[in-house]
């Protein structure tokens, strides 16, 4: 058993180490934004399409909004 | 076990010292040196004794664009005032930025700053972002984003920063 011990310290000592390090990565800055700005970054590539879908989405779910508009799911809005 | 609880304890501080400095009112204004288009460096240590509207920009942001006539205006009214309109491109690409001056011209002076240092010396929050600078050098000012009803305000403190000698 005691031959254990310090192979386990060590392994925690390397899943702390890649814990710590994992948090290192820095966001980008408000002013490193340029790429991630693109319409080719977006989720929806097209806001007309995205816009439709959506209309279609929560009028069949019979759900109201879910996406900042308010509605009662009779795809009437 | 002591030695790692002692570890533990150092991060906290280890991250709050990675923490950027950020230009607030009242702090002198960080120094810098940049190039225009053209080539000629513009250093804000030259602007002393002037108000700067210092302005971190970049092609790829909306408040940008409706910020350039209103910093134009600024430009032509207050530059016999006194005030120098100072915008900070952060743009990587130059191409990216020169585009956008087609559409968007701006009557003021441009610098560019394509590694973002001086923005990261300021530590800007957002785009863009202002730094209203009086003549001594200091932060008077700061204002995040740019929006129509902020107009009127911002121009009103530019015109007592620049009434107070």
């Amino acid at each position: 058993m005691t031959g254990i011990r310090p192979a386990l310290r060590w392994t925690a000592a390397i899943a702390l180490a890649a814990l710590v390090s994992g948090c290192a990565f820095a966001p980008p800055k408000p002013w490193e934004k340029g790429e991630l700005a693109k319409p080719a970054m977006q989720f929806d590539a097209d806001r007309l399409e995205a816009r439709y879908q959506d209309h279609v989405y929560y009028s069949k779910e019979a759900a109201g909004g879910g996406y900042g508009v308010g509605g009662g799911g009779c795809g009437c809005n | 076990m002591s030695t790692l609880r002692m570890h533990l304890a150092i991060l906290p501080l280890a991250l709050a010292a990675t923490t950027a400095f950020a230009a607030a009112p009242g702090d002198a204004a960080p120094a810098f040196t940049l190039p225009e288009a053209g080539g000629a460096e513009v250093a804000l240590d030259q602007l002393k004794g002037r108000v700067v509207y210092v302005d971190f920009w970049a092609s790829w942001c909306g408040p940008c664009k409706r910020s350039f006539p209103w910093m134009s205006d600024m430009q032509r009214k207050y530059g016999d005032g006194g005030l120098t309109v100072l915008a900070i491109n952060v743009d990587k690409k130059r191409a990216d930025a020169q585009k956008f001056l087609v559409a968007t011209p701006g009557a003021f002076t441009i610098v560019y700053d394509p590694a973002g240092a001086v923005a990261a010396a300021y530590d800007v929050k957002g785009m863009p972002t202002s730094y209203l600078v009086d003549r001594a050098g200091r932060i008077v000012a700061v204002d995040s984003g740019f929006r129509d009803d902020a107009k009127a305000g911002i121009e009103a403190r530019i015109r007592t920063v620049l009434e107070s000698r």
